[in-house]
């Protein structure tokens, strides 16, 4: 019989996760806190429940699932999610997009932050990197799996396309993209910027499994992504079409793009934290 | 002349031989090429190792960056394609996922320069060595010959970290050993000389070597150095040489602007202040034509080199 997941346990670490973003966004002012708060649910379902993974980080990956974010501006996420995992010490949040960190506004390896494996944050490049280090996990008999997160809005650049294109034809089966499908982009909602149109049958279209969850609901994120996982190994590569509100759950953040590259002020701030509960407590 | 050929070979198929020795040497290495295995000479590597060569088809943006992904994990990616696609189309790609990211990857990019010939300017590169140079974590190489190209092939593949190999399509002399040793970095001194140095990369190598014997029957005794390696550039070869001649003249098939010549420029400028020529391309796009024709009409000859040469002696 299949481990009971303990729901609550994500959802209180998920609200701790989520302070954190909000907090280090606001202690520089700058970042992008809404995908962020978006895809929490997501990062945490992924780190505690879904990914077999390694501590202290290894960077080869050999024998461990892997884990690529392509949209690489929301590192505030990963950042306080990886502190929580064990992979450096959850004090190291306070240093976000200062002057020597290892916490980069954008993720990165030149400073040797565990748990990056690639820089990102040029859109587009990381279903590219991820469907490689695939391959290179068959060419290894590895077992493991290749996880990548991207955001709605990067599905624009064509890169991205490319490499949905490639995965299919080599039959990469180890390899599960989520899409932060929040409908919003820097300029606004992506309807109106520049239209997805119906995203899965381009996906379908273009040879990969297509899955659909609910990114701000925790059970149904990790329902989602031991579902993914069960489809890889069978000949195509596996996308989950991730439904999530930036900027949840905060009721002053969600339905709007304008919180994607904006920090909270102190008044906001505080506004903000009223509503997520300090379950860990605060870096 | 001091320096003999028996045969012209492709420096492309150098790198198509180096790369199947070096594949049979190590299986961490794999190939990756965007729908250019034939003109790569990559074909001998295919049928070798299948299971380690990736086709990617025509979509060099990806290939650089599924490169990046299998490091991870070990490999040692070679990727294959034209020098104009190797670099200008996918500097992004490589300056975030390669450079930046401190992967091992071999860029190898063949048909650089204007020796590409008829294919005309869409393809003729020029520009490929600044933009790849510019790099944090690069090393650019440019060997002269078929020879050197197979050494430098095998010798990137035991080099860690990120690495342009740059080399061409026409057939040209190859009168470098066949057994040597690739040493990245360093700067092979090919013929000694009093009055003036000539500095020279990729083909231009041999047209050094010709002006040389030209510059010799006029009384004037050049010293030839090959710089396989632009980036790290050997400044030790350079003022070494420089501090006995005087005066240096650079040769190269590429852009003025950003290539060796600017490179061997700023070790002379802040260490060993001298004249010097700088034979490329001048701030212009080649056309079609056979490539020794182009070669002529953009400047890069071996006479230009001696006219170079005899220019900057009198500006000592």
């Amino acid at each position: 019989m299949e481990q009971q997941v303990d729901i609550e346990k994500l959802q209180n670490l998920a609200s701790q996760v989520r302070r954190d973003v909000l907090r280090m966004v606001h202690a520089v002012q700058s970042g992008h806190p809404g995908g962020s708060l978006g895809c929490t649910d997501y990062f945490v379902a992924m780190y505690f429940e879904i990914m077999d993974y390694k501590v202290p980080f290894k960077p080869d990956g050999i024998n461990e699932d892997l884990f690529f974010l392509s949209n690489g501006h929301i590192s505030p996420v990963w950042y306080s999610t990886l502190a929580h995992a064990g992979f450096f010490d959850v004090s190291e949040l306070s240093t976000f997009r200062k002057i020597d960190s290892r916490l980069q506004g954008h993720p990165a390896t030149e400073e040797g932050l565990p748990g990056i494996r690639v820089a990102s944050g040029s859109l587009g490049q990381g279903l590219s990197v991820a469907a490689g280090a695939a391959q290179a996990k068959k060419l290894n008999d590895d077992n493991h799996t290749v996880y990548v997160l991207m955001g709605d809005g990067e599905l624009q650049e064509g890169q991205v396309w490319e490499a949905a294109m490639y995965a299919s034809h080599h039959k990469i089966d180890n390899l599960v993209a989520t899409i932060d499908y929040n409908g919003q982009q820097i300029d606004g909602p992506t309807k109106d910027v520049m239209d997805l149109a119906d995203l899965k049958a381009k996906w379908e279209s273009f040879g990969w499994t297509v899955v659909e969850s609910n990114g701000n609901d925790m059970d149904s994120i990790v329902k989602a992504m031991k579902h993914a996982h069960s489809l890889t190994r069978k000949g195509r590569p596996v996308v989950n079409l991730m439904s999530t509100e930036m900027g949840f759950p905060i009721d002053f953040m969600v339905g709007t793009h304008k919180w994607h590259g904006v920090a909270p002020n102190d008044e906001q701030l505080e506004q903000a934290l009223g509503q997520l509960e300090e379950t860990l407590g605060d870096y | 002349m001091k320096f003999s050929f028996t045969e012209k070979k492709d420096t492309r198929s150098g790198f198509g031989d180096g790369l199947l020795e070096a594949g049979k040497q190590d299986e961490r290495i794999v190939a990756l090429c965007a729908d250019l295995t034939g003109s790569l000479k990559m074909g001998a590597f295919q049928n070798e190792f299948p299971e380690r060569f990736y086709q990617t088809g025509i979509a060099e943006a990806n290939m650089m960056g599924l490169a990046a992904g299998m490091t991870i994990g070990g490999k040692i990616p070679f990727t294959g394609t034209f020098a104009n696609f190797s670099t200008g189309r996918v500097y992004d790609q490589i300056r975030q996922s390669i450079a930046y990211s401190g992967k091992n990857v071999k860029i190898c990019a063949s048909h650089a320069g204007l020796t590409l010939g008829e294919d005309g300017a869409t393809h003729q590169i020029l520009e490929d060595v600044g933009m790849m140079k510019m790099l944090p974590h690069m090393t650019v190489i440019n060997p002269c010959d078929y020879n050197q190209t197979k050494a430098a092939t095998l010798a990137i593949a035991k080099h860690e970290g990120p690495v342009y190999l740059r080399f061409g399509r026409p057939k040209w002399p190859v009168f470098t050993p066949e057994d040597q040793t690739f040493e990245i970095g360093k700067a092979i001194k090919m013929i000694e000389g009093s009055d003036v140095t000539i500095f020279a990369t990729g083909h231009m190598v041999w047209y050094a070597i010709e002006a040389e014997a030209k510059l010799e029957e006029m009384g004037i005794n050049a010293e030839v150095i090959n710089i396989h390696t632009i980036k790290p550039i050997d400044r030790e070869a350079i003022i070494e040489s420089v501090k006995k001649t005087g005066c240096a003249v650079t040769a190269e098939e590429h852009q003025i602007n950003g290539g060796l010549g600017e490179s061997v420029a700023s070790v002379l400028s802040r260490e060993l202040p001298a004249p010097l020529e700088i034979i490329g391309v001048n701030d212009s796009f080649g056309e079609s034509g056979k490539p020794e024709e182009l070669l002529a009409k953009y400047g890069l000859s071996p006479e230009a080199i001696v006219e170079a040469a005899q220019k900057v002696i009198k500006r000592k």
